[in-house]
């Protein structure tokens, strides 16, 4: 009854080509954006932030990463971690290096860090494909990691062995750093996510996102329709990097506030995003923030919930069962829904098209 | 200069000091590679026969070990708690067959990849809900003593481990070269649709295969368990195996064995010897570098098959 675009005609060709191109979904879009920067300011408190929201965009961000590497080109990679910790660290180096500077700026140049690292571990997918490749990234994310924790240089010879976000201000507001309120880092990684999730909307559904899934679906056959596998390849790795190096450095600087490469490892990050988005949906931008909210919110609703309705469980077990639901949702997913959240959330959109009165 | 006094004359010049140390660096190498090996069999097995990249395997590694622990803290025997251990694992090839690779037959081979990565986490969580999270010992009679032989150290478990993982290849190698059942599983290894079509079927291959993966990550358990105690670490051993198959190829039995053992030495000489250069604990990655410059150069692996693609 109240989503259908009948009666919305489109007379120009960019209205034609929309992102939205129904007016429902540009007021959903609105509506979410209002919720976002006005009501949740509103009643939400630090816990909220600190333990829901921030983590919750920031993961948003490297799943919008990794899915343009998985779930648009097809190179499954277990590296994320590695390259968000290539963001958190060259964000680190060229902070205290250069105090004067935006830390923004700072933030988007570490992600160009980031991404000439990709492009580097993206190379062998030129000639290794499938879970190869994924074996390869692997070794990005051992080495990485291990030269973080190795060379003194990377964290200005701390003895603790952590990097620690310096404040720095942006016009006048403290952004970084522990005495930064957590509303403003709220507001600067919604922000990031917003911007950057609308320009992944459109690269994906431009030139450079269609021979990105020309390569995924068949990759021999996109080299002969033209598309050149070198750069088609490395371009999906440099963003896809440049995404979870900007994320790597938000998780340092918005969220955490200080940490070691622990924070970057195989087992708390790389795995987590990979669930993220397939349970999230493959090749989509939607899904991938979705799947980032769901699996963010899993383990908290999992420390919240059973004592609520009485039933006491220990560290362990709690932990022990979040695996297990994680990996059933996987295989649940793949077997039932490959395209995850994402797809859901279409079925239930066409399935409203058509209520009350379907046929 | 410095750098190559580092990197090249320190480490050579050590090697040619002491011979027997580094004949014992080597044998360390290769014992500890007999056990990377029996991990990445279990790899193969599956490989072979389904074309399923199991990453399940190292946490059926652990799932078994832990299991057999349990039962052992029981004060259920030895050889029935094998027996009930083993049991299990059928049960559970039984299970994934008909739950897991059943409704995904026909898919890509990265979503069956990424299926097995969620099979991973629930034997992981599931494996220690059920038998506990904390580090147990598992001691299955095998002695843990050290002789000397040739002016080198010799462990007893280590050339156990070396002696058991021997007898399981070559009980696999006569499994799938002369058995009915062998035959079946390499036709299928084949091609699926003709090993269909010459009525081999397909569901009681993959049983039979999920079941004898499980039985070498028994005894990969048995074995890394007695060494380094039975707890979570054991599933990340995993990660060890990996660059063992890309030196391996995916397909290869022989692979898999030979793979072990070059990593295992290559992990072990470069860390003693390159390891100061780089400021230690390379073991971590050393192994997956050399598997990355080795896959540019061979992608299919040392034995693999040679991958041809068609449009």
């Amino acid at each position: 009854m109240f989503y259908r675009e009948a009666g919305q005609f489109k007379n120009t060709y960019e209205a034609d080509q929309a992102i939205f191109p129904i007016k429902q979904d540009r007021w959903f879009i609105v509506l979410v954006l209002i919720v976002a920067y006005v009501i949740i300011p509103m009643v939400a408190n630090e816990y909220w932030y600190q333990a829901i929201l921030i983590p919750f965009f920031i993961f948003s961000l490297a799943a919008i990463g990794l899915n343009i590497l998985t779930g648009y080109t097809g190179q499954v990679s277990l590296g994320t971690g590695a390259f968000m910790a290539v963001g958190a660290y060259a964000t680190y180096k060229m902070c205290t290096a250069f105090p004067e500077m935006n830390i923004i700026i700072i933030f988007l140049l570490s992600g160009g860090i980031a991404a000439m690292v990709g492009l580097v571990f993206g190379i062998p997918s030129l000639r290794i494909k499938g879970f190869y490749l994924t074996v390869a990234t692997l070794a990005a994310q051992f080495f990485i990691l291990w030269l973080f924790n190795k060379v003194g240089w990377f964290i200005n010879y701390s003895p603790s062995g952590t990097i620690t976000a310096p404040p720095r201000e942006v016009f006048g507001i403290l952004v970084t750093g522990p005495r930064a309120t957590p509303e403003t880092r709220y507001f600067v990684s919604l922000t990031m996510l917003a911007v950057f999730a609308l320009a992944a909307k459109n690269m994906v559904r431009g030139h450079l996102g269609r021979s990105w899934m020309a390569i995924r679906d068949m990759d021999i056959a996109a080299e002969i329709i033209g598309i050149q596998p070198l750069q088609t390849k490395l371009s999906a790795f440099a963003i896809s990097s440049f995404y979870c190096g900007v994320a790597g450095a938000m998780t340092v600087f918005l969220w955490l506030g200080s940490v070691e490469t622990e924070a970057f490892d195989l087992l708390t990050t790389s795995f987590p995003v990979l669930f993220m988005i397939i349970i999230g949906g493959l090749g989509s931008i939607m899904g991938s923030i979705m799947g980032a909210g769901f699996i963010t919110l899993l383990p908290i609703f999992l420390t919240n919930f059973p004592p609520m309705i009485g039933i006491d469980m220990s560290v362990a077990l709690q932990k022990h069962l979040e695996e297990i639901i994680f990996g059933l949702l996987i295989m649940g997913f793949l077997i039932l829904e490959p395209l995850g959240l994402a797809r859901l959330w279409q079925i239930a959109k066409e399935k409203l098209r058509r209520w009350p009165f379907p046929y | 200069m410095e750098i190559l006094d580092l990197f090249l004359f320190t480490p050579l010049a050590d090697i040619a000091d002491s011979p027997i140390f580094f004949a014992e660096v080597v044998i360390g190498g290769l014992l500890t590679g007999v056990m990377y090996s029996l991990v990445a069999l279990g790899f193969v097995l599956i490989y072979k026969a389904s074309g399923v990249f199991n990453f399940a395997q190292g946490a059926m590694v652990l799932f078994a070990a832990l299991t057999l622990v349990g039962l052992m803290e029981r004060a259920i025997p030895l050889p029935l708690a094998l027996i009930a251990t083993m049991a299990i694992m059928v049960g559970l090839a039984f299970a994934i067959e008909k739950w897991l690779l059943r409704p995904l037959v026909n898919q890509e081979q990265i979503i069956l990849f990424m299926a097995t990565i969620g099979l991973n986490f629930v034997f992981e969580g599931g494996g220690q809900i059920a038998w506990g999270s904390n580090v147990k010992k598992l001691d299955v009679g095998i002695p843990d003593t050290s002789f000397e032989a040739g002016g080198i150290l010799f462990n007893t478990f280590d050339l156990s481990a070396a002696g058991i993982a021997a007898v399981l290849v070559f009980v696999l190698i006569i499994f799938f070269q002369k058995t009915t059942m062998g035959r079946a599983l390499r036709a299928v290894a084949d091609d699926h649709q003709a090993a269909l079509s010459v009525g081999i079927p397909l569901r009681t291959i993959w049983i039979v295969v999920w079941s004898v993966a499980g039985f070498v990550a028994l005894v990969a358990g048995i074995m890394w368990g007695s060494k380094a105690g039975v707890q979570f670490s054991l599933s990340l051993i995993a990660l060890k195996a990996l660059p063992v198959l890309i030196l391996g190829g995916f397909e290869s039995i022989p692979g898999a064995i030979v793979g072990g053992l070059l990593i295992g030495v290559i992990e072990k000489v470069s860390e003693v010897y390159w390891g100061p250069a780089f400021g230690g604990a390379i073991e971590g990655w050393i192994a997956y570098m050399m598997a990355l410059a080795f896959l540019l150069f061979r992608p299919q692996g040392l034995f693999g098959d040679k991958i041809i693609e068609r449009v």
